[in-house]
């Protein structure tokens, strides 16, 4: 069983007046089996965060628990976790197979055994015919499975993984993200995953932890946050093409910035948003209407079967009803 | 193929400067030197007469050249693995992240920039029998009546000569190592560090594999600057202390004043030949044998 807390966590780096605050203030519990999403652009944290679970950084305040043990002070081999990099770390001189042994060895586990560790877990991820060559042979869809046989060999407790889909093609993250949430379903480990990609968030996370600049914006299950989004930074990073975001006082009050979704952003004769049409996306499955009101980009989902403008005409939107995000024009945070 | 083929003409332009500068200072000089190799001379060097290649068998058979032969060989042996581990242990060091560690990178590569005539003279008067500080040092530890000198003593001048030689070569060999050390990808230290490897682990199984293209590439470089070591020689020693000549190396054979075959330029050139392919065969047995073991790329 395996829960990760992290409680009031902040990492500065540099000190005096250069000093840099990567994470700030992060509190936020993990359940055991839980395949947790850290979500946020380059640069928000969200990887100092991982690699302080990991105990690859020290936090400047705060603590790092997995399970019952606060782990600060305790070593990496000693927290019953594996990590999966980016760029795979693979070790260029190793066989598939030796990799997938490398942390049994140093755990000093017996020749056979480790044999026979390595190729379950290489059978889990379809490795066999690869055991005897060396990550150079090898493309890279496999490279990023043996870094996960390397990271399942031991049964961690914990799995971590620093977006470990984004050097792969588009068709290949496409089934490897379904491969991982099958993956996570099979073993009995907890998923902290950290990825700048949307898609993935929503597509594989039981939760999704939404970070900027360090702090965390919001928890929820990618539904939720796609729903209810907690501030104006969540409602327009989640979700492509981007929320509509109006200017205070364009919709209601001039306290409040409102968010529609383009899904619900209808056009109306007789409308209350006016605006000239920019620009037409035919995507087959939808129309994607990019409109001018006045300086502000309005963006709207329309049905290819229903009556799409064209370039240069003026048209009215309404909101669907019950539809509006409202966000405090100050702070960003959610008013209704 | 007929785009190959145009392509010719401008190929061999350009390649015309490089080929011109092989030719002119490296295969003429070559070709020469083995020609000359067969001449057979007189003791004052102008009467010479053609001897065919058994005059190579006749030069390396020599009880000079094999005596010259055996200098180098010991002393490629005192310097190539006390360099490069030193070499690795410098750049290890001075790799970590700590403050004001860019002035040791510095101190660490300077001889570098020290021609071997410089570092010699450091070395001659750091091991002078009067006022060397490291003279004194070793005199302590072992008295004698008349202490004549690390160089003048025909058991340690050999060791002398490869200090000063390690030393001058050191800073070759951190600043290549230095560089392959920088280009490890970190992951791969933090993957294994969290995989639970301790340094120890990490520099068995991380760093010396990866850097082990360059360490072969040292290795080899080092091997042959032992093999032509001449500068040092000639300034500390002259191929003495007399009559031991424990310091009178194929190249300080070859060039030396001091040398029995000074005036002799067929064997002089033999020998240069002789040492050019003893260089060669050293580089590809060291190719060859670790070659397998040594992983390229990723």
């Amino acid at each position: 069983m395996a829960q990760v807390r992290l409680e009031h966590i902040t990492k500065r780096f540099g000190d005096g007046s250069e000093a840099v605050t990567a994470v700030d203030d992060v509190t936020l519990q993990i359940e055991h089996h839980e395949f947790m999403i850290l979500l946020g652009p380059s640069g928000c944290g969200k990887s100092t965060l991982l690699r302080m679970v990991a105990g690859l950084e020290d936090p400047t305040a705060g603590d790092v628990f997995i399970g019952d043990r606060r782990v600060n002070d305790v070593e990496p081999k000693q927290r019953d976790i594996a990590m999966v990099f980016q760029s795979y770390a693979l070790y260029p001189h190793k066989t598939v197979a030796a990799n997938i042994e490398f942390p049994l060895k140093v755990r000093g586990v017996g020749k056979a055994e480790r044999a026979a560790e390595a190729l379950r877990a290489a059978e889990v991820l379809g490795l066999e015919p690869q055991m005897k060559r060396k990550p150079g042979q090898l493309s890279g869809g496999q490279r990023q499975r043996v870094a996960l046989a390397r990271a399942i060999v031991r049964n961690p407790a914990v799995f971590l993984m620093d977006e470990p889909l984004s050097n792969l093609d588009a068709k290949l993250r496409g089934d490897t993200r379904a491969e991982l949430v099958d993956l996570h379903r099979r073993i009995d480990s907890t998923f902290l995953y950290v990825t700048h990609d949307q898609v993935e968030a929503m597509t594989m996370g039981s939760r999704v932890a939404v970070l900027s600049d360090g702090r965390l914006q919001q928890v929820g299950t990618p539904q939720e946050v796609y729903d209810r989004p907690a501030t104006a930074f969540v409602a327009q990073f989640i979700g492509t093409p981007p929320m509509n975001m109006l200017p205070p006082g364009m919709l209601g009050s001039d306290a409040v910035q409102v968010g529609i979704r383009p899904e619900h952003l209808r056009l109306t004769p007789g409308g209350e948003l006016h605006a000239i049409v920019k620009q037409v996306e035919h995507l087959g499955h939808e129309v994607l209407l990019f409109a001018d009101a006045n300086g502000t980009r309005l963006i709207s989902r329309l049905d290819p079967s229903s009556f799409v403008p064209e370039v240069g005409d003026p048209v009215a939107f309404d909101a669907e009803p019950g539809r509006l995000h409202r966000f405090d024009a100050t702070s960003g945070e959610r008013v209704s | 193929m007929n785009r190959r083929l145009r392509d010719v003409p401008w190929a061999i332009v350009m390649l015309l400067p490089s080929i011109a500068l092989i030719a002119v200072w490296t295969v003429y000089p070559l070709v020469k030197a083995i020609q000359k190799g067969h001449l057979r001379c007189d003791v004052t060097g102008t009467k010479c007469r053609d001897a065919g290649w058994g005059r190579y068998w006749d030069v390396f058979t020599s009880a000079e050249f094999q005596h010259a032969l055996g200098v180098s060989l010991k002393l490629m042996v005192l310097t190539v693995p006390v360099g490069l581990l030193l070499g690795i242990g410098l750049a290890v060091l001075a790799d970590k992240h700590l403050r004001g560690i860019g002035v040791f990178r510095t101190i660490f590569s300077s001889t570098v920039a020290t021609s071997v005539a410089v570092a010699s003279l450091v070395w001659f008067t750091l091991l002078q029998p009067q006022i060397g500080v490291f003279a004194d040092m070793f005199s302590g530890w072992f008295p004698v009546v008349k202490n004549p000198g690390l160089l003048n003593d025909a058991n340690t001048a050999l060791p002398a000569v490869a200090l000063s030689s390690i030393w001058a070569n050191l800073g070759f060999t951190f600043i290549i190592i230095t560089a392959a050390l920088q280009s490890v990808p970190r992951d791969l230290y933090e993957s294994a560090f969290v995989d639970g490897a301790g340094s120890v682990r990490r520099f068995t199984n991380v760093t010396i594999p990866m850097i082990a293209p360059t360490l072969l590439f040292v290795g080899v470089v080092l091997t042959t600057r032992a093999l032509q070591t001449y500068g040092e020689i000639a300034l500390l020693t002259g191929g003495g202390p007399n009559p031991e000549k424990p310091t009178t190396t194929i190249p300080y054979l070859i060039y030396g004043r001091n040398s029995l075959i000074s005036n002799d330029l067929g064997t002089k050139s033999a020998a240069a030949v002789l040492l050019f392919l003893l260089s060669l065969v050293l580089a590809l047995v060291q190719f060859r044998g670790l070659e397998k073991r040594v992983h390229y790329g990723r």
